[in-house]
């Protein structure tokens, strides 16, 4: 097990490598997630505005 | 075929459809990236030279293909969207920008922190970095030129000249940072084009480039519905949805 | 029938915008004076090393010939677009990549051609060896009319944008660098005295394929901009 996060050695450089793939290929996949649920909480708070103007007139 | 495309114009429809699609993509995605990831990390044997330093290549050589793939994907939305003003086209193309743009800065990284063991330094001119780093440029102008026009019609318009534009440009730019290269480097660069490698470390690798593709699909497509989500904020299905979830 | 209306819509908003141009002559010569103070400012930097100064020559003239043009290229579009004058060319009869073409060779005529006048004292200041000067001025004017060229499909995607100056540098300057390095190439191997032919043959054939390509570009910039 340590040998294999020792890597010979270039330990520093396969771990950083993998860690800015990981970091960025998450951050893609939440930034998508995150912006659909706030987009339909705005969307139904519009809706339920706008129905409640509705009945106002 | 041709009904496929015109299904597809209908945002609502693209919406469903990629719903079902998703879970898939994803999930065979993740699978593909856990099997490619310890296959290349713990199976696969260390290289005679580089040690374990070249198991940086099976995240490296996948980001630098998607970099080119996503951008051919780009031109073909822009394309599409262009000649047939389809909706859809345009979102894709939109959303192509930001991935290609990661995957570009994703290779240069692991690039660098694979030239710095290979050959002792952190950035070297050669023709594949070059290239790669003028890559970012176009994608970062795209999304420069996109974010600086306001209507998302004309952006998307705006963008897809733009896009045509880089695909003359590209092999181009391409061809001559290689000849320039040549010009300027010595003999020992040339190595680390393609070094010759076993069979038994390939594998991995096209498990890779297959995953990254397919987190490709999956991540465009989330980000597809967002945009289609918020162009169609007014139309009554977009509204049943919200009120729904 | 439609040939000589063509050409002489040509000729007709070439010579306009060259007009306008000279009576703002104090505009005029801001290009080349950008590109004689840039250039001077080289050896201050570095050193005044003629070995060094000389190295560097071919590479740091153009570097500041891109910026020069770069600098010069809003000129193109932007006042017709401010004050409607882009709007009536766009639904003129005359095809619109032929007027593109047309303010596309004065902006050259007034930005690029000056730039092949100054080779020669900066030539002078970065200890160019003499026998690299008709290749410098060669490359620059084969290459020249492709900045132009370029430069004027990147104004016209961003000729409505308030602050389009810096994005404009970064949609543009990536499609510079072939031409960037096949001139330095020739002036570096002339320098040398080694052949140039290749090179200069590639610059030309850049330039051929601006000229075909770049002005229909450039014209459904506009139009999307436009609409």
């Amino acid at each position: 097990m340590k040998d294999f996060l020792y890597m010979d050695g270039y330990a520093f450089f396969v771990w950083s490598a993998y860690a800015v793939v990981v970091v960025v290929m998450t951050a893609n996949l939440i930034y998508p997630l995150r912006r659909r649920r706030r987009l339909l909480r705005e969307i139904s708070q519009q809706a339920s505005q706008n129905g409640i103007d509705d009945t106002e007139t | 075929m041709w009904t496929f495309f015109h299904k597809l114009s209908s945002p609502r429809y693209f919406y469903n459809l990629s719903g079902r699609w998703l879970p898939w993509l994803a999930w065979s995605a993740a699978a593909l990236l856990l099997i490619g990831t310890y296959w290349g990390l713990v199976v696969a044997p260390p290289d005679y030279q580089q040690g374990d330093s070249y198991r940086i290549m099976y995240i490296h050589v996948p980001s630098a293909w998607m970099s080119l793939f996503v951008y051919m994907v780009m031109a073909c939305a822009a394309f599409i969207g262009l000649v047939w003003k389809m909706k859809l086209a345009e979102v894709i193309a939109a959303d192509c920008a930001p991935l290609g743009a990661s995957f570009t800065a994703m290779a240069l990284i692991t690039g660098m922190l694979w030239g710095k063991p290979m050959w002792g330094t952190y950035w070297v001119w050669d023709a594949r970095l070059t290239s790669e780093l003028i890559l970012l440029f176009l994608y970062l102008g795209m999304i420069g030129l996109r974010g600086a026009i306001e209507n998302p019609r004309t952006a998307a318009r705006a963008c897809g000249v733009l896009t045509l534009v880089g695909v003359v440009n590209i092999p181009i730019i391409h061809y001559s940072v290689i000849w320039w290269s040549t010009l300027h480097q010595g003999p020992i660069i040339s190595r680390f084009a393609k070094p010759s490698v076993d069979p038994s470390m390939l594998w991995p690798l096209f498990i890779m480039v297959i995953a990254f593709m397919l987190y490709f699909a999956a991540v465009l497509l989330l980000r597809a519905r967002c945009q289609i989500l918020a162009r169609e904020r007014g139309s009554a299905w977009v509204r049943d949805l919200a009120a729904r979830t | 029938m439609n040939q000589p209306r063509v050409l002489s819509a040509y000729m007709m908003l070439l010579r306009r915008d060259v007009t306008l141009a000279y009576r703002n002559r104090a505009e005029l010569a801001n290009p080349p004076l950008f590109f004689v103070l840039v250039v001077s400012l080289l050896p201050l930097g570095i050193g005044p090393d003629s070995a060094l100064l000389g190295k560097i020559a071919p590479g740091a003239v153009w570097v500041v010939a891109l910026l020069a043009t770069l600098l010069s290229l809003d000129n193109i579009f932007r006042s017709d677009f401010e004050d409607g004058a882009l709007e009536l060319l766009l639904i003129s009869p005359q095809p619109m990549p032929v007027l593109v073409l047309a303010k596309v060779t004065a902006h050259w005529l007034i930005a690029g051609l000056p730039l092949l006048i100054f080779a020669l004292p900066l030539a002078l200041m970065l200890y160019l060896p003499w026998r690299a000067l008709p290749v410098l001025i060669a490359t620059l004017a084969l290459g020249t009319p492709v900045l132009s060229l370029i430069g004027a499909i990147g104004v016209a995607l961003t000729v409505g944008l308030r602050r389009g100056g810096l994005l404009l540098a970064l949609l543009v300057l990536p499609l510079y660098i072939p031409v960037l390095i096949f001139a330095t190439s020739a002036v570096s191997a002339a320098a040398a005295g080694l052949p140039v032919s290749g090179q200069l043959a590639i610059m030309a054939a850049l330039l051929i394929l601006a000229l075909t390509l770049a002005p229909l570009a450039a014209a459904a910039a506009l139009r999307i901009a436009l609409n």
